[in-house]
């Protein structure tokens, strides 16, 4: 309880957390709210905003409901976001924790591998990927991951590099525990916190990507997305500006509330550390 | 025959370019329900050797045998399910274990891994080891950082005779307690010894403590063995400069000479 007031003592955490609730709640209410399918014909092109209030973003250049669209793309930014960043951590902790906990041979194999990942820009990489085996939400999942864990797998590896030499990492093998279970029970659990304070990063950057996947045309068809949006609204960018800024100030908006989230997050845990 | 025969032992290490020998052509024996302390200034090998004994480090040369068998052959799961009769404490309690654990974890974790109780059994088996050591059973559900650093060195002490081991090394397990604890804690060491017949590989810089509980000592300058003898004959006349100069170092002992 008393963590939940540190997190929320600064403007900004709340604001932060405040953003984030207001998505949460729309992803969550879309199809309650949006019963129907988001991408069909609600009413006439290219309607501007604030002036039918059955349809208050108005529509975009085929008819479809703006605010629709804008509430569906909130689900799929928030699941892509979320989903992306938690494999990007996963996969970047256990490979962290094998090449700092082995060494050797596992260890520089591992780390190249690593290396080799971060030369290629990530866009790029996930640019490449999407095109390769095609656009669906879990390929576009897949591609954000595999651009994103070389972060948390360095800062696993480096904590993981201090921590073996504990003397319970000691005392773990000296009762005879085998080496895989010493890794990931007694190791990576205390490696982790500065490994998760990447989350809020990752996260942003995730939802980031993509969105400009989908601004290129690599997002999944069947759903509407942010970076889609934008893209849609490109070509009448002149005459109905809306349809490009409504998506993309929610952007930006859910961006910023990351940020501040975990820049909350993380101030809340460093005091407690202090204390500690 | 012995718990643990070690013969020619050295481990090397580099300090800049120039290597040098941590440990040095060191030989020694344990008998069961034997004490031996390993005495020594500061780097003068004593934890490079607990940790040799252990297999936590390799040595460069040498041989141990350890229950007649020689330690340095095993390997892999048959080195692990051997670990059981040679244990070790630790002498930071809290370093010792990990800060996330629960007194309760840290017991179950010998017990389960060397299958010596069900998990049915085990809260139970868990509650005798540390009456066995001198706490109160409900101590179990506490977290590790929540309990004093004496009760702590009891619940490492407990882990240790877990799987009954046949030897326990103790490298410097009194030293970061304070001079009350201490006593209780040498007493407890006493008392298990001579109910379980585990032999101890006592490592300690402190003569008193050595002259206390040890029956024999080996005293290590720079990674060689100076002298060894009988814990109290060595103490009280010690022929090595380096023994000299430890027991100079300790004013009660000088003092209580007669």
């Amino acid at each position: 309880m008393s963590r939940l007031r540190r997190f929320l003592s600064t403007p900004e955490a709340v604001a932060g957390a405040l953003i984030l609730a207001l998505l949460a709640v729309m992803a969550l209410v879309a199809p309650l709210l949006f019963s129907g399918d988001p991408q069909a014909i609600a009413g006439p092109a290219l309607q501007p905003p604030f002036q039918d209030w059955s349809l208050p973003l108005g529509t975009d250049r085929l008819g479809r409901d703006v605010l629709a669209e804008l509430f569906h793309g909130a689900r799929t930014s928030l699941a892509v976001g979320l989903a992306a960043a938690a494999a990007a951590l996963l996969i970047g902790a256990v490979v962290g924790t094998l090449a700092g906990f082995a060494g050797g041979l596992v260890d520089e194999v591992l780390m190249r591998v690593t290396d080799a990942f971060q030369t290629v820009p990530s866009f790029l990489l996930a640019l490449a990927f999407v095109s390769i085996v095609g656009p669906s939400l879990g390929v576009v999942v897949a591609a954000i991951a595999l651009s994103a864990w070389t972060g948390p797998a360095r800062v696993a590896r480096a904590e993981v590099l201090s921590i073996r030499e504990r003397d319970y990492v000691a005392g773990a093998r000296v009762i005879g525990m085998h080496p895989l279970e010493i890794a990931f029970r007694e190791v990576l659990p205390n490696a982790l916190p500065p490994v998760l304070a990447l989350s809020s990063v990752i996260v942003a950057a995730a939802i980031l990507t993509e969105a400009a996947l989908s601004f290129l045309g690599l997002g999944d068809p069947n759903r509407v997305t942010w970076g889609g949006m934008i893209a849609e609204g490109r070509t009448v960018l002149r005459t109905a500006p809306f349809l490009s800024i409504v998506p993309g100030v929610a952007l930006v908006l859910t961006v910023l509330g990351v940020y501040l989230a975990g820049e909350g997050v993380v101030e809340s845990t460093a005091v407690r550390r202090s204390l500690s | 025959m012995s718990v643990l025969a070690v013969s020619s032992l050295t481990k090397r290490y580099r300090r800049g370019s120039k290597p040098f020998a941590a440990v040095d052509d060191v030989s020694f024996e344990i008998n069961p329900a034997e004490t031996l302390a390993l005495a020594g200034p500061s780097g003068s090998g004593k934890s490079t050797i607990a940790r040799l004994v252990l297999r936590l480090i390799e040595p460069d040369a040498g041989r141990i045998a350890f229950e007649g068998a020689d330690f340095l052959a095993l390997s892999g799961a048959a080195l692990r399910a051997r670990r059981a009769r040679l244990q070790m404490v630790f002498q930071d309690p809290l370093a010792a274990f990990n800060p996330r654990a629960t007194v309760a974890r840290v017991l179950d974790d010998p017990l389960r891994i060397h299958n010596i109780a069900t998990r049915a059994e085990r809260p139970r088996r868990i509650a005798a080891l540390l009456e066995r050591v001198g706490l109160d059973a409900g101590l179990a559900a506490r977290a590790i950082h929540e309990i004093s650093g004496g009760q702590r060195q009891r619940v490492a002490i407990a882990r240790a005779i877990a799987t009954r081991p046949s030897l326990i090394v103790l490298d410097e397990a009194v030293s970061a307690l304070d001079v009350s604890v201490r006593g209780q804690i040498l007493e407890l060491l006493l008392d298990l010894q001579r109910q379980e017949r585990i032999a101890y590989l006592f490592i300690s810089h402190d003569l008193g403590v050595i002259r206390a509980v040890a029956h024999r000592v080996v005293i290590l300058d720079a990674g060689r063995i100076a002298e060894s003898g009988d814990a109290r004959a060595v103490i009280a006349d010690p022929q090595s400069a380096i023994g000299k100069a430890l027991v100079a170092a300790t004013p009660r002992l000088t003092r209580s000479r007669p």
